[in-house]
Order: C-alpha cells, then structure tokens, then sequence
C-alpha cells in the first residue's frame, strides 16, 4: 500500500502527460510558474521573465497571458509564442495607425510608445510614456534624432519644440493643458500635414490651435486673414505661419517682435517696404528696443480689419485712440501721419516726394559743387608747392 | 563774427624769461577761449549725433546693428542722440544770444556787415570765381579777407543745418505736440528732412570741411588754430593778407598778438584733432558704404 501509494502520483502525473497533447495552461500562475523566474531569456537570448506584481498593476493584469499571447495553447509553446496583435481587442487604434505615417515603422507600433507591454499603465498614470508629460520626451526617443529627422526629410522639432511656451509649459511647469505632441497632431493616425485630413493640414490649423485658444480663433474667423482662408484662399497666414509651428515663444516677448514684422512682410512687400522707411522700424530693427510700433500694434495680431472696417484700429475714426496707445497726447492732425508713407510714389504722396528730390538735389549739388571744388584746389596746390613755394 | 579781442588768458602767459632771446615769430590770435570751446562743443557733439544718427538711418546695416548691441540697443542710441542734441542746442542758443548781445546791444557793426562779419558779400562771390581761375591757373590766387567764402559756407551751412535738422528733430521727438500746429504729413516730412540734412552735414564735414580746412597741403596735416586760437605772423600774413593788411594799418597789431602756443596745447590739438578726423572719416567710410551699398 505505501509502495502503491509512493508510486501513485508518478503515474498520474505520467498519466495526464501522455493523455493531452500539451500541458493546458490557463491561469497566469501557470505560466509565471516558469516566466517568473527572472533573467529568463530564450535561445535567442532575449528576456522572456516577467514581473508578476507589475503585470498585475498593470492595466491587463486582470487578463490571461494567452487572451494575448494566443498561439499558446499549451507547454511545450510554439515557435510563434511571442506574436500579439494588439489589434484583437483595439481595433480603432490599430486602423488609425494602419493609416498613419506611422504605419510602415521597423518598431513596433504600439511598444514605441506605450512601452513594455507587460507594464502598460493608462495614459493618466504619471508613469505612462504617453502620460501628458512624458509625450515629448516619448516622440522625442524618434524624433528628437536629428540622423532621423533627415532621413525623412523632416524638420528637427524635438528641440524647438522644448524651448518653445508649450514645452516649457510641459517640461517646466508641469502643465497637462499644455500642447504636446499628440494635442495637434493626433496619436494614432497621425497624417502628414500635407493630407487635408489631418489636423495639421494648412485649413485644419485654426481649428487645431482654437481646441485650446478658442478666443484666438474667434478673433482670427473674424479677421480678413481667416475670412480668406474659409472662402479657399490657401496664401491667408494660418497660425503657424507667424508663430512657427513648434517654436513658438511668448508673443509679447521681445524676440517675437524682432522676429515677426517679416512674416508680415513676407507677403505685405510693400508695406514692410514702407515702415522700414519710418523711425518706428529703423529704431525697432535693431536689438534692445522694441517698443516701437510692429504691425499687430496698429493693425491687431488677429482679428485684422480693413481701415474701411468701423470695427478696425485703423479705421479713422479710432486712429486717434490706436496711435494715442504710445503716443500720449495724439490729436487728430498727429493721426494724419503716414505710417507706410512711400516718398518715392510721386502719385501717392506728392509732397513727401518732392520734399525727397528737393533735398537729394540739395545734396548732390552742394556736394558735387564742392567736391569739383576741392579737388581743383588740391591740384592746384600741389602742383604750386612742387614749383618752389611752400604756402600754395 | 567780429575780430576777437579777449586778453590772452593768463594761464597761457609765458614763462617769466630771465635771459633775452634771439627775435622769435609773432603770435596772433585768430579765436577766442569761447569760440575755440564752441568749436569744441560743436563737434565732440556732431561726432556723437552722427555716429547715432547714421545708426538709425542705416539701421538694417550688420555695423548698425553691431554698434546698438555694443552701446546697449537702441534705447541707448537714441538716448545719446537726444543727449547730444540737447547740449548742441544750448550751444547754438548761446551763440545766437552772443550775436544779438554783440550786434544789436553792444553795437558791433562788424558783426553784421563788413569785413570782419560772416554774412556773405560782393568780395565772397568774386573770391569764389577768382579762386576757381586760380585753380585753372587763369589769374593770381585771391587774397581773403578774416574769413573767406568757404568758411563762411561751412558756418552757414551748419546754421541753417542746426536750424532744419533741430527743428525737424524735435517735431520727431514731441511728435503730437508739434502736431498741435503742424499738419501730420510733416511728420513724415521731418523724418526725410532731418534724415537727408543730417546725411548731407556728415559728407560735407567729413569729406570737405575736413580737407578744405585741415587735410589740403597747405595745413597739411591739421590747421590747429581753432584749437589753439593762434597763428603764426607767417600763416596770417599769408592765408589772409586783406585782414592782415587791414590790422597793420588800422594799428591793431598790437591787440591781436599774443604768445606761442604752448606745447601741451599743441599735443593736446593733436590728440583731439587727429582724433575726431579719424572718428569723422570712419564715418565717412561707413556712410558712403551703407548709401550705396545698401
């Protein structure tokens, strides 16, 4: 009896062995009876030890290894064991990435961000690589590689991004409302900005920026440049094309006004052309006075209006106001000043241009006068010190 | 101006002399303590507004910008400009007070007619065509009276200049008080005005002032006199031999003459002479750069 006894399990074991295929496994026990084990690796040589406590922290850790893993039936596994598709259960993601730029990558799609796949806590857990905080820093393991970034002739926006308003709103003040990666880009199907579904296609801009600066949008839909987008006008200036898409800094910060009147001017030609005739631009080109009035001071950055607009700042009616923000004491003469005056249009400003060709004559005449003048003179007395006399 | 007649400041008297020297040149002075400090004021001044002045006028120049980053951006060149326009100013009311006190109080005829007086005559313009003759090698140089027609170009010029460049430049500075009486486009016509004026005083000064009065063979390579106020008998007797003439017969030699300048007045022209031509003439580089090379 005890020799049956000692035996019995032996043969039961050997019994249930023989009678099935494989060895069932179904609870997560069953499989961390082995993969527990850690610094498990195998005959590749890659790790296949899992933390069971941090599994069930995380967000499946209430699910079966095999929901995902379901090739495995049983032990010994088969050679595909490892394979996964995520797409099982998250079906909209996975199509969204299917038609993403992203949808073609060597890494795995879904690892890249959401890290390790045994881990994955939701995207409000401060540890998740795709926390709101960590976004950039995630994207950044990519795209902050400048050998990548050309590779896909992509600008280098990682940096720009991290010492713009937003990155620092992120990196510095810990701010979740603050624009990071996935906030005007999406995150699963991510488009190219030049596909027109995407919300970084040139017309989606204002509507991607006004998510969060609704009253900016607002005032943009009013002005003319956003009325030229809505009726197809694709050269209106959308948010991005004054304040750069990823860098972007405080607008009232002294560099904005430096770098901006450009942008302006890169379109208006003549108008930059014009104040940079006036003291508002020669005093304000040059660092370290910025006061000067820039185009947005007079014209508004956003909700831009013709002057035959009651409602714009250039509007006659409310010039003496605009002009009277710096200018203390501005009277309704003062405003007849000509911010873009053009001296060289005899047509548009006659006076202005004849003052102009009166003092250049003035100018070439007593110069060219004297300089004949001179010149004679400096012959003429060298040629009386060489015949002998000293004071010619 | 009338000739000066202040005593030579004690300060410049020579050294008590025991032992007689051989005879030595005559002294005569030219300029007075205060013109040669008006002279001092003008241009230490002019260089500084000029200097700011082309900054801002060739403000997308890289040297502009490169001279506002060093002086501390454009608050501090245009807080020089004003600066300097303000001490320039009080310099030119001042003049103007002296030429009134002096005409019109202390009855100077000279100042305002004749000889010795700044305002242009009949001689300056038969100078002028005689002189050019003399160039040609068609007559005899002419011979100037105290200041000739050039000088008396130059003195204008930076009156008038002083007149339309401050006037401008102030409508500019007290822009909606000066919109009170002025309509607005003058405002725009000050900045052209102030601008080109401004440019013109530069070129003239630096490439012709400078060479008509310090750099042609004659005063080669400075005429120290405004900074010394003195000239030898030589220089007088031959630069202006109407006035020197004038001064043996009307006796008043003795007035005018004066010691040798002495040697550190000499050095210290130098310095400050060479100084401001070298300034002046960096200018003029830069200027005739960003005009035409934009």
């Amino acid at each position: 009896m005890k020799k049956l006894f000692s035996i019995g399990p032996g043969i039961v074991v050997s019994a249930l062995l023989f009678a099935w295929p494989a060895w069932p496994l179904h609870a997560q026990s069953d499989c961390l009876s082995c993969h527990g084990t850690s610094g498990m690796t195998d005959s590749s040589g890659r790790s296949i030890s899992i933390d069971g406590d941090k599994y069930h922290a995380s967000i499946h850790g209430t699910l079966r290894c095999t929901d995902c893993h379901t090739k495995v039936k049983g032990y010994p596994h088969p050679a595909n064991a490892a394979e996964v598709h995520c797409s099982t259960c998250h079906a909209d993601e996975a199509s969204g990435l299917a038609g993403s730029v992203h949808a073609k990558a060597s890494d795995h799609p879904c690892l890249s961000c959401h890290g390790n796949p045994h881990r994955i806590v939701p995207k409000t857990d401060p540890i998740s690589p795709v926390y709101p905080l960590n976004i950039p820093k995630t994207c950044g393991t990519c795209h902050g590689n400048p050998a990548l970034a050309k590779q896909h002739g992509l600008a280098n926006v990682y940096a720009s991004y991290m010492d713009s308003i937003h990155g620092f709103a992120v990196s510095k003040e810990g701010l979740l409302v603050a624009a990071n990666c996935t906030s005007c880009h999406g995150s699963h199907g991510i488009l190219s900005h030049k596909d027109p579904r995407s919300p970084t296609y040139r017309t989606n801009i204002p509507v991607t920026c006004g998510k969060c600066h609704v009253g900016i949008n607002e005032q943009y839909q009013q002005g003319i440049h956003g009325r030229q987008l809505a009726a197809g006008n694709l050269n209106a200036p959308v948010c991005t094309d004054c304040h750069t898409a990823h860098a972007i800094i405080e607008p009232t910060s002294s560099d904005f006004r430096m770098q901006s009147t450009p942008v302006c001017g890169s379109c208006h030609k003549d108008k930059l052309s014009t104040y940079r005739d006036t003291f508002h631009s020669q005093l304000g080109l040059l660092g370290g006075y910025v006061q000067t009035a820039r185009c947005w001071d007079c014209h508004r950055a956003h909700e831009i209006l013709p002057a035959s607009d009651p409602r714009s700042p250039i509007n006659h009616a409310n010039l003496v106001k605009t002009c009277g923000k710096c200018h203390a004491g501005a009277n309704a003469s003062f405003v007849q000043y000509q911010p873009h005056a053009n001296p060289r249009n005899r047509r548009l400003n006659p006076a202005l241009y004849y003052i102009r060709l009166f003092m250049n004559l003035l100018l070439a005449s007593v110069l060219t006068f004297f300089l004949i003048h001179t010149v004679l003179w400096l012959i003429r007395s060298h040629l009386a010190r060489n015949n002998g006399g000293k004071n010619a | 101006m009338p000739e000066p007649t202040e005593s030579v400041p004690t300060t410049f008297a020579p050294e008590p002399q025991t032992v007689p020297e051989p005879p030595r040149e005559r002294w005569f002075l030219r300029f007075t303590l205060a013109q040669r400090y008006l002279h001092g004021v003008l241009f230490t001044t002019f260089l500084v507004l000029a200097a700011t002045g082309m900054v801002m006028r060739f403000s997308g120049s890289i040297w502009a910008m490169r001279v506002a980053r060093q002086v501390g951006g454009f608050g501090a060149i245009l807080f020089f400009h004003k600066f300097c326009a303000l001490i320039l100013t009080l310099a030119f009311l001042i003049h103007v007070r002296d030429i009134f006190a002096r005409g019109l109080f202390k009855r100077e005829r000279g100042i305002f007619w004749g000889p010795t007086s700044m305002v242009a005559n009949w001689k300056d313009a038969k100078d002028l065509f005689a002189h050019f003759r003399w160039f040609l090698g068609l007559g005899p140089k002419p011979k100037f009276e105290r200041y000739a027609y050039w000088e008396k170009f130059d003195y204008w010029a930076v009156f008038w200049g002083m007149v339309v460049i401050g006037f401008s430049g102030y409508a500019m500075w007290f822009a909606p008080t000066f919109a009170r009486f002025l309509p607005g486009w003058a405002l725009n016509a000050a900045l052209i005005i102030h601008s080109e004026e401004g440019l013109l005083a530069i070129l003239f000064i630096f490439a012709i002032h400078f060479v008509n009065t310090h750099l042609r063979p004659d005063s080669f390579p400075m005429d120290y006199v405004i900074f010394t106020g003195r000239e030898s008998e030589e220089e007088f007797r031959h630069r202006r031999p109407l006035e020197y003439q004038r001064m043996l017969s009307e006796g008043r030699s003795a007035t005018r003459i004066t010691d040798a300048p002495p040697k550190w007045l000499i050095n210290f022209s130098r310095v400050v002479g060479f100084t401001a031509i070298l300034i002046g003439l960096t200018l003029l580089v830069l200027a005739l750069s960003a005009y035409f090379v934009g």
